[in-house]
């Protein structure tokens, strides 16, 4: 550090500026982690885990039957045919479910699309296991191609009571020029 | 420093290689005012828009560019300058200090402001416009639907951030080294105390700002997704920084404000100031809470309930430290020997709608009820009565206050007060329909709305049209006063004023203080 113990202007202004710098950082390097751990851990933004769960413990309570709905939003400019083959199920908590969503890229050329998840109530997010989603990886589609995007989830045994429909809603982005720009980058 | 007992320097170099911190203040003065008059006319487009229902005079993309450049200028440009300009001029003085701690920074955190502004007024002759994403610039509308001039919005923010942390540094500098033999902390004028806070509060969060603006610009440009839902990212983090930024900010351009009122009350009331302690302590508990209430503008992003409870009891805590200043200054008014000069009528107007201003920050700060207000008129009229009632109006009254001071003029009193009745009627009328219109629904932002709205928002223009009329009587009085004015030798130009500017001969001498005067 600069010895600025001679002229007391200097020693002020010198660790002001060190504090912006400081501020400048924080944002980087504590307020965007921060705030991604914040969401995962306590499952507000309705953000769910981008990784597969492994089931603990396969009790299902068929006592219980909870209702999920699915949504499938395409995002400003994202040209595909994206829907979920079935838009509600009745599913006991602990089950294992499999459902599968719809996908045409109806363009000439190949795309590559990348599916965002979001639960409401977003109190669910956390009682919401997805063992496999087409979310955990980007999708590629050949021009004028389709395909089944498969998800697998279980809805927790601890799922609140009060909690009686969970929603699930993908957003699907077309992140081809994000995507090939990454490859070109390897 | 063998120039230091010439006077100023002539012609176009004194003003740009000048280190005197009058210099450096008029000239920030004058800068912030033309911002105040070209951010005023991009208003007076708006609410010519605004006139009548349906679409008259402007494409829509253009009224989006209007209210955008509207608010960064004002904020940004026009108030934010402007008391830094004041304090420029007003804390050496009032510390006893012959200049700012650091010159030749003053200078440049002055001069680096103008070409940022210039590219970012450059951005409306662009191919695509200026931004249009509104002053919080959420992204993605800033960042993936934002024109080529974002770029260039990007770069101003960083210039004048700089330019605010620079003259930040340099007024803590000053008045933690520079007070006069016998000025402790407890003696300082209030205007200085809310200044100190004040900076300090601007280093902390415009560094934040420039860290926002860094992960647009890498967003846009760089491949990252910071904002981009598709790339992991996500745009309620943008929201989340930018009013961790921005709630001190709110702060940051009212706490000066209630310096300037501070002084300005006693002088005319012809009383000390009550209970000075308990202001310097509201203010800091001000600028502290200013730290942990930033998502009350975003209570509808989907907040578990127990962040809007936490936003919302905080905000509404806010209240109380800025209730011991407004009746602070009602009691120093309190059997007082009180006269209505110009700045006493200013600053009483000041006290009155920001008063009106804060409930109606109260009646947003309540969560379930936000969710009704949000992004709606209601919004605009709150902080319309806050910025330009607080702000402006107490930035007018110290102008018309010290301007006597600086130069040795009297302005026109009669011509002073109808400004100041101009200005309040013009002023309420253009803003007070608003709390109806937007508790009635109208949304913020746009450039078209429904029918039954039509007779408040013609008022609404009449009044703005009136109050931006009124700045032009303010800019001939200040000129004439400046050229032509009543020539006045009194030390104390005002018999009520205190403080050690007040001492010094009028007009103010180019060099002062240059020993230190004793404080007693």
């Amino acid at each position: 550090m600069l010895k600025l113990s001679s002229n007391p202007v200097a020693n002020t202004a010198f660790k002001l500026a060190v504090t912006a710098v400081i501020m400048f950082a924080f944002v980087f390097v504590v307020m965007v982690p921060l705030y991604n751990v914040l969401c995962d851990v306590l499952g507000i933004n309705g953000k769910t885990n981008g990784q597969a769960y492994t089931a603990v413990e396969a009790r299902v309570d068929e006592s219980r039957t909870v209702t999920v709905q699915f949504i499938a939003t395409n995002n400003a400019g994202m040209p595909w045919q994206f829907s979920p083959t079935k838009t509600a199920m009745k599913v006991h908590p602990g089950a294992v479910n499999d459902t599968v969503f719809f996908a045409h890229n109806p363009k000439p050329e190949a795309m590559i699309g990348q599916a965002i998840p979001s639960i409401s109530p977003s109190r669910a997010a956390n009682y919401f296991h997805k063992t496999e989603c087409f979310c955990f990886n980007q999708q590629p589609l050949d021009g004028g191609t389709s395909a089944e995007l498969p998800l697998q989830f279980i809805v927790d045994q601890d799922l609140p009571r009060d909690i009686g429909t969970i929603t699930l809603s993908y957003t699907i982005f077309d992140v081809t020029d994000m995507a090939s720009e990454a490859l070109a980058a390897r | 420093m063998d120039d230091h007992h010439h006077g100023p320097a002539k012609g176009i170099s004194r003003w740009l290689f000048t280190t005197n911190h009058k210099d450096i203040g008029t000239m920030y003065l004058w800068f912030s005012f033309s911002m105040f008059l070209l951010g005023g006319f991009f208003a007076m487009i708006i609410r010519a828009e605004l006139f009548q229902p349906g679409m008259q005079l402007i494409e829509p993309a253009f009224f989006n560019q209007m209210t955008t450049l509207h608010g960064l200028i004002m904020v940004f440009g026009a108030i934010m300058p402007s008391f830094v300009g004041l304090a420029n001029w007003l804390i050496p003085m009032m510390i006893g200090a012959p200049d700012m701690a650091l010159p030749r920074m003053n200078n440049w955190s002055f001069w680096i402001l103008p070409p940022a502004f210039l590219l970012l007024a450059s951005t409306l002759f662009m191919e695509g416009g200026a931004p249009a994403a509104g002053w919080t610039f959420y992204a993605p509308l800033s960042t993936t639907y934002a024109g080529p001039s974002v770029t260039y919005f990007i770069f101003c923010i960083h210039v004048l951030g700089l330019s605010s942390i620079m003259g930040s540094i340099n007024i803590i500098a000053t008045v933690m080294n520079m007070r006069a033999p016998g000025m402790t902390y407890m003696k300082m004028p209030l205007f200085v105390w809310t200044w100190l806070i004040t900076a300090f509060l601007l280093v902390a969060v415009m560094p934040v700002l420039a860290g926002a603006v860094t992960m647009m610009l890498m967003d846009v440009h760089f491949g990252t997704s910071f904002f981009s839902a598709a790339g992991g990212g996500d745009p309620v983090l943008f929201q989340h920084i930018f009013w961790f930024f921005g709630h001190p900010e709110v702060y940051i351009i009212i706490l000066p404000a209630f310096g300037v009122v501070s002084q300005i009350i006693p002088a005319f009331s012809r009383k000390p100031l009550f209970g000075y302690d308990s202001m310097v302590y509201a203010t800091a508990s001000i600028a502290f809470l200013s730290f942990i209430v930033w998502a009350h503008h975003m209570y509808t992003v989907g907040m578990p309930i127990a962040g809007e409870l936490f936003f919302m009891y905080a905000t509404m805590l806010i209240a109380v430290p800025t209730g011991v200043k407004v009746f602070n200054w009602i009691s120093t008014m309190w059997r007082g020997a009180l006269s209505f000069e110009t700045p006493m009528l200013f600053s009483i107007g000041f006290l009155v709608l920001f008063t009106i201003g804060g409930f109606t920050g109260l009646m947003l700060s309540i969560a379930p009820a936000d969710f009704q207000y949000h992004d709606s008129y209601f919004v605009v009229a709150h902080f319309h009565y806050v910025m330009v009632a607080g702000a402006v109006f107490s930035m007018t009254a110290a102008i018309y206050f010290w301007l006597p001071k600086w130069c040795g003029r009297m302005y026109n009193e009669t011509m002073g007060k109808t400004h100041f009745w101009i200005s309040f009627i013009g002023f309420n009328l253009t803003f007070f329909p608003q709390h109806f219109v937007g508790l009635a629904g109208m949304p913020r932002r746009i450039p078209d709305y429904a029918l039954q709205f039509a007779d408040f928002n013609m008022m609404s223009s009449i009044g703005a049209f009136v109050y931006g009329a009124s700045q032009i009587l303010f800019l001939y009085n200040v000129i004439a006063t400046i050229v032509a004015g009543e020539p006045v030798s009194d030390e104390k130009v005002w018999d009520g004023a205190e403080g050690l500017e007040w001492t010094l001969p009028t007009p103010v001498p180019y060099h002062t203080f240059e020993t230190p005067p004793v404080v007693r």
